[in-house]
């Protein structure tokens, strides 16, 4: 560890821009060095955005002509009661999948945080789901809970020989089971990292100072974790908004049973590539694409993440 | 298995022109031509075989997918102009969608020797008197499969109509098995039931008000009785409480009648195949296969069938080869060998004259399964496509998702009838 020592900085600093100083020169470099990403995002991103508002407003089903149809799919989509429900289910999926997953990364961050080879080889086997594709996942999982040839068939295990998938009331709680399954080790990888860039000097003035394990935990880790939990919250809630993948294959590319597991991104998709109303499809793309704006904007704003104010001053 | 996540899929709709299907499978090379299929077609895959030996000059390129995808990737293909020459396709609807938007050629007697066919075979492909499509393969109605040795141990005989299904269900139950083995996840194989039921029930012209676009055919009293016997089954027991969780896909429909699990199953002819793949000892001793029950007092004559008639391939309009494909289509499609291959794998292909070929059968087992369906067929006064198939393509999944709804006594009988009528229109 280092004894240098630097002076508190104001925080006003970070955000003050110089009013009008800075040179031509140095515009025109900012802009050349952004400009592959702006490019990249331009082409990928924000082309087919613009693609999609303009097919949300026209009738195509993807063989044809494309027609214009004014506001239409919207009043279409608006009004149908299946787009509540997908949007319902869809933040039902991500509220859950939060409240689920945080806490056990969290736990597994911090059990595989220490230095140790028995931590390190848990670490490598929690690591693997991650490894997999959503779609290998997705169909062994289908098959682990098939209720008659499945897990539920071990000695022991028969209590699980539910329809686990195929209840309406239970199969959104599986999907969310699966998805954590997937995504856990990934925050808990992140939570790991977080942990392990803590100063050690912070936990050896605390032990000076007379604290306990409790009382390092929680005025030193966990704060110090703040940004990291930031960053976690934030990919978990976008993330989930566009879980689609594990939920299609585990539902046999239905959203079923019914439409109980047919959330927001999955409607979108039967409802552009199987009903081949891609003007409605859009229209639900377009939901998703300002809701995931808001939401993404929301926890930044709301987390302070934005001002990237630096926990470690004063060290 | 689309592994593109949502996003990605939708910027593909606004992209389509450069991110549709590799290049590779569009615009051949001047001579040669592409073709798509299932990848389960094995047997299909040897008549290219064939045509290539005799054409190298102008091969054609196959490509083979999963059956899920397979359709968006098409319907993706044709919308960026990056279609193959040759497609494969389940006829119906689905079909009609790509002939209304132009993209098919139409196949005349002369090009293509369509009068060796099966004519109600050939009615699925046809659309205002004029034919887009060949049958490849063999037909496939929708049997009710049974497990002898469960049935024996029951105490039952196979079901001839609706009420003795309703007392095999009970008397299948009390011994301990699930009555009827269903893979409700997968959607479609619940739908066989509403198909036959209605067809039982009212007649095949109810359905044939749907399929010609009268929404309100939905809303017939027969629809409603339909959705209640449903429900009355699946009161009943009959499916089971863990139907909803089985997956066609995965083979657990199947192996639910084979291990004993089951008494029966409502499945398509090509279960045979499965079933004598994966339990070749309980094809030969315990598998019984029947017609689908009569219906006391209803409308439709018993010996209607339900199912795909057969699978078609079809000519893309903008080929730049076209009499290279009609060459395949007139003399290696259903040809004299591979007629004999479909025989060989249990499989009856719509081609007229059969009685002979059939006579000349080896396998007694096989001989009797192929004689049936082979009856089963011609002594049909209606062969019904299957409705997802059969209807356009944006009923294709309001339909599944309301028979799910009903199978799961989420919608009541009647709720069904109004629903459907609504997607429709």
């Amino acid at each position: 560890m280092t004894t240098v020592v630097r002076t508190r900085r104001p925080v006003a600093s970070h955000r003050a821009r110089p009013a009008t100083g800075r040179s031509g020169r140095r515009r025109y470099s900012g802009l050349l060095m952004a400009a592959p990403a702006l490019l990249l995002f331009g082409l990928f991103g924000l082309v087919p955005l613009v693609g999609v508002l303009v097919l949300s407003l026209s009738r195509w089903d993807g063989l044809g002509s494309i027609g214009w149809s004014g506001f239409a799919n919207w009043t279409g989509v608006l009004t149908d009661g299946a787009t509540w429900q997908a949007l319902w289910l869809t933040v039902k999926v991500m509220v859950v999948s939060w409240l689920v997953q945080t806490p056990v990364a969290l736990a597994l961050g911090l059990f595989q945080a220490p230095r140790g080879r028995l931590r390190a080889l848990f670490a490598v086997l929690w690591f693997l789901p991650l490894l997999l594709s959503a779609v290998a996942i997705g169909l062994t999982w289908q098959a682990l809970l098939d209720p008659s040839f499945g897990i539920g068939a071990a000695p022991g295990l028969h209590w699980l020989a539910k329809p686990l998938l195929g209840s309406p009331s239970l199969a959104l709680y599986t999907v969310i089971f699966v998805i954590a399954w997937q995504f856990v080790p990934f925050h808990a990888l992140l939570y790991q990292a977080g942990v392990r860039q803590i100063p050690v000097s912070l936990y050896e003035a605390a032990a000076i100072d007379g604290a306990g394990p409790v009382t390092r935990l929680l005025r030193i880790t966990l704060p110090q974790l703040k940004y990291t939990f930031v960053t976690s919250s934030t990919l978990m809630l976008v993330g989930s908004l566009t879980y689609f993948d594990l939920i299609y294959v585990l539902s046999g590319g239905t959203g079923g049973p019914g439409t109980a597991t047919r959330v927001l991104p999955l409607a979108m998709y039967i409802t552009g590539f199987q009903t081949h109303d891609m003007g409605r499809a859009s229209a639900l793309a377009t939901i998703l694409v300002v809701f995931g704006l808001a939401l993404s904007l929301l926890t930044t704003r709301l987390s302070g993440f934005t001002r990237m104010d630096s926990q470690q001053e004063g060290m | 298995m689309a592994a593109v996540t949502a996003t990605a899929a939708m910027s593909l709709l606004a992209a389509c022109g450069t991110s549709g299907p590799a290049g590779s499978s569009g615009g051949s090379s001047s001579k040669g031509l592409t073709m798509w299929a299932l990848n389960d077609q094995t047997i299909l895959k040897d008549s290219v075989d064939a045509y290539n030996k005799d054409h190298p000059d102008a091969k054609i390129t196959l490509r083979l997918f999963a059956n899920d995808d397979y359709k968006q990737k098409l319907r993706v293909a044709f919308g960026a102009n990056q279609a193959p020459d040759i497609f494969f396709s389940w006829g119906g609807g689905a079909l009609d969608d790509y002939v209304k938007a132009g993209k098919v050629d139409t196949l005349t007697d002369g090009q293509v020797d369509l009068l060796r066919f099966t004519p109600s075979v050939l009615k699925s492909a046809t659309f205002d008197g004029q034919v887009y499509g060949v049958p490849a393969n063999g037909l496939a109605p929708v049997v009710l499969y049974y497990n002898k040795k469960v049935f024996k141990k029951a105490g039952i005989e196979a079901p001839t109509s609706y009420d003795d299904l309703l007392t095999d269900v009970k008397k299948l139950k009390g011994s301990g098995v699930t009555p009827i083995s269903l893979a409700a996840n997968s959607k479609w194989p619940t739908l066989m039931y509403m198909e036959y039921l209605l067809d039982r029930e009212g007649g095949s012209d109810v359905f044939d008000q749907i399929a010609s676009g009268n929404a309100a055919g939905w809303k017939d009293a027969s629809v409603t009785a339909a959705n209640t016997r449903l429900q009355e089954l699946a009161k009943a027991g009959a499916f089971g409480d863990n139907a909803s969780s089985v997956s066609y896909d995965q083979g657990a429909s199947t192996a639910l009648l084979y291990t004993g699990k089951a008494g029966m199953e409502l499945m398509g002819t090509w279960e045979y195949a499965n079933i004598v793949k994966a339990a070749p000892d309980f094809a030969k001793n315990d598998l019984g296969y029947v017609a689908f029950p009569s219906l006391a007092g209803g409308k439709g004559d018993a010996k209607d069938i339900v199912g795909n008639p057969s699978n078609f391939l079809s000519l893309n309009s903008k080929s730049k080869n076209k009499s290279a494909a009609l060459t395949y289509f007139k003399n290696y499609v259903l040809n004299d060998s591979q007629i004999d291959a479909y025989l060989a794998a249990g499989s009856v292909p719509p081609v007229n004259k059969l009685d002979a070929k059939l006579a000349a059968v080896k396998s007694a087992d096989d001989k009797k399964w192929l004689t049936f369906v082979y009856d089963l067929v011609q002594n049909s006064p209606n062969f019904q496509l299957s409705w997802d198939q059969a209807l356009p393509s944006g009923q294709a999944d309001p339909l599944l998702t309301n028979v799910d709804k009903s199978f799961l006594r989420q919608i009541t009988p009647e709720q069904f009838g109004t629903d459907m009528s609504k997607a429709a229109q």
